[in-house]
């Protein structure tokens, strides 16, 4: 336990030694109230609920959230430290995981620093503030699935650009797969079965349901999921890279 | 304390390391000499666990590496090639995220922190962020966090790299202090560091360790051991010259100029070293500065055992 909490502090300390984390921190702000405000024409629409803010949160963490993971591995392996870190007398697991908490740690606080748009609406209106908490719980379990997928990305490379690049494509599938347009296209030419399974690895589909009110164990069992497997092939990737001496 | 038997990687198609054993006890210093791309840094980063040897087995203290990886870690401080660190830590939080990975607290940790830090004379920048540091201080820096748990076994790729003199000489005097009571493994290109602190030097090449001693045995395998140099003003060299053509103890001889003055390497014919030497020293006339017997010249060596091809006649491999 010792290790991990010195790990995830280390790493989250990291994020903000310079000054990178606060800026996609402040942009992500930025792009959640803008997005809302103006694409989702809140104060028009006249709800006083949040729904509007935590449709667009999937496409902001697009950019967001492998803006955030994209340092994870790739750095380590650029400035040799990943070296000095697997010779360490600590279990890589618990450097992936800790890694990864603190990655998913950044991104709890800049969803917490979104905490004025709830003091809105609820100055304005009476909103169903559980919905709100399940949101944000979900939100956040969305972001760890994001951020393992970026932690598994930014392993591949040295380079950040490249493991941003690879991490908002692969999460851009993620999030697309259950649009009804994307699975039109995909029952073109796969089975109805192979269709459904693609749909059930939507990121949209499981937050869809989470953001309505529900916590449903299968959405938190997916985000779960997502995450336990991004982090596995973290470890896969590290491993088969270090037999090739990389 | 440290046993290597028969490691074997590759990369791909590339034969890193083949067949290599070594055994390092407490007490020892093992230079690790080799041109780049040798096996050196790939044998150490097996000697550490950062990379799975393809055969072969490592022991640390009596833990197999393969089965208990950590454990095995644990023993070790290794300075990896280039004293790697997180750049945005400062020097100070650096060494306290390290102590905290050693498992060391409390008063323990500030003993450890103080010693190492003391060892490699960091007070000055203890303060400031390792990306601003020289990189004489980075690899200090590197360097105290391998030393920080006073380990058993020290593993160290390139230790004096990129210090200056000074600094070359204080962190020698280090590990000659640690020696003592540990088994250490430091991989050079500078062959005058195996003299100044190795107690036996392993040349490597193509991952096959070529020559195994002690660093006078190794020079003695040199073409110069037993040779004796003279150094003279270059304007007084012609009667020495000439006098050496008649010699009958002279096998040849090597000239070399540096400004104004000049050394004349002298080679025996076999077993005649001591007879030339005398010979030289009483010899009336020749205004020589210095006269000394060769030991031998470990650069020699290394490049003779180094030099593709050149490996199989020396017959120094003593695995």
């Amino acid at each position: 336990m010792s290790y991990l909490l010195a790990i995830t502090r280390r790493e989250f300390s990291s994020y903000f030694a310079s000054p990178m984390a606060s800026v996609f921190i402040l942009v992500f702000l930025l792009a959640i109230g803008l997005t809302t405000f103006s694409i989702g024409n809140w104060y028009e629409a006249e709800q006083a609920d949040l729904s509007l803010f935590f449709f667009f949160h999937p496409w902001v963490y697009l950019f967001f959230l492998p803006a955030i993971s994209m340092r994870l591995w790739a750095e380590e392996r650029r400035n040799g430290s990943i070296e000095l870190l697997l010779t360490l007398p600590i279990p890589l697991s618990l450097i992936i995981l800790g890694k990864f908490l603190a990655a998913w740690a950044v991104a709890g606080l800049a969803l917490a620093l979104s905490f004025p748009i709830w003091l809105t609406v609820n100055y304005l209106g009476s909103p169903d503030n559980g919905v709100i908490l399940a949101s944000y719980v979900g939100s956040l379990f969305m972001a760890g699935g994001y951020l393992a997928l970026g932690s598994a990305l930014s392993a591949i490379t040295r380079n950040q650009i490249i493991a941003f690049i690879l991490t908002v494509l692969v999460c851009f599938a993620f999030t697309v797969a259950g649009l009804p347009m994307v699975l039109d296209v995909f029952r073109i030419f796969l089975p109805d079965m192979l269709t459904e399974t693609l749909a059930s690895l939507s990121f949209l589909s499981h937050f869809q349901a989470i953001k309505s009110g529900v916590i449903d164990a299968r959405d938190v069992v997916f985000f779960a999921s997502v995450i336990f497997i991004g982090l596995t092939i973290t470890g896969v990737i590290i491993d088969l890279k270090k037999g090739q001496g990389a | 304390m440290i046993h290597a038997q028969n490691l074997r990687k590759t990369f791909g198609d590339f034969l890193a390391v083949d067949d290599l054993s070594l055994r390092v006890e407490r007490g020892e210093v093992l230079g690790f000499l080799g041109p780049n791309g040798a096996g050196k840094s790939t044998t150490m980063k097996m000697l550490t666990g950062y990379l799975l040897p393809d055969a072969g087995q490592i022991t640390i203290g009596d833990v197999d590496i393969a089965v208990s990886p950590r454990r095995a870690q644990s023993l070790i401080g290794y300075l990896p090639e280039g004293a790697p660190a997180w750049p945005e830590m400062t020097a100070r939080a650096f060494l306290q995220f390290i102590a905290q990975i050693r498992k060391l607290s409390g008063k323990q940790a500030d003993q450890a922190l103080s010693r190492a830090i003391t060892i490699t004379e960091l007070q000055p920048v203890l303060d400031q962020p390792i990306e601003t540091l020289s990189k004489g201080f980075r690899r200090r820096v590197g360097l105290a966090q391998a030393i920080l748990h006073d380990p058993a076994i020290l593993i160290m790729d390139e230790p004096t790299d990129g210090l200056d003199p000074n600094q070359k000489f204080h962190v020698r005097e280090a590990i000659r202090e640690m020696a003592e009571n540990k088994a250490i493994i430091i991989s050079t290109h500078i062959l005058e560091e195996v003299d100044a602190i190795c107690s036996r030097a392993m040349i490597i090449d193509h991952g096959q360790v070529v020559a195994n001693g002690t660093p006078h045995s190794l020079a003695a395998q040199s073409m110069y051991h037993g040779a004796v140099t003279v150094t003279l003003n270059a304007t007084h060299a012609e009667p020495v010259r000439l006098a050496l053509r008649e010699w009958t103890e002279v096998s040849h001889f090597e000239e070399m100029a540096r400004g104004d003055e000049m050394s004349i390497t002298v080679f025996p014919v076999a077993t005649k070293s001591t007879d030339l030497l005398n010979r030289i020293q009483t010899q009336d006339g020749w205004a020589v500065n210095s006269v000394s017997l060769e030991l031998g010249r470990l650069d020699d060596v290394f490049r003779r055992l180094t030099h593709s091809g050149a490996t199989s006649d020396m017959g120094l491999a003593d695995q």
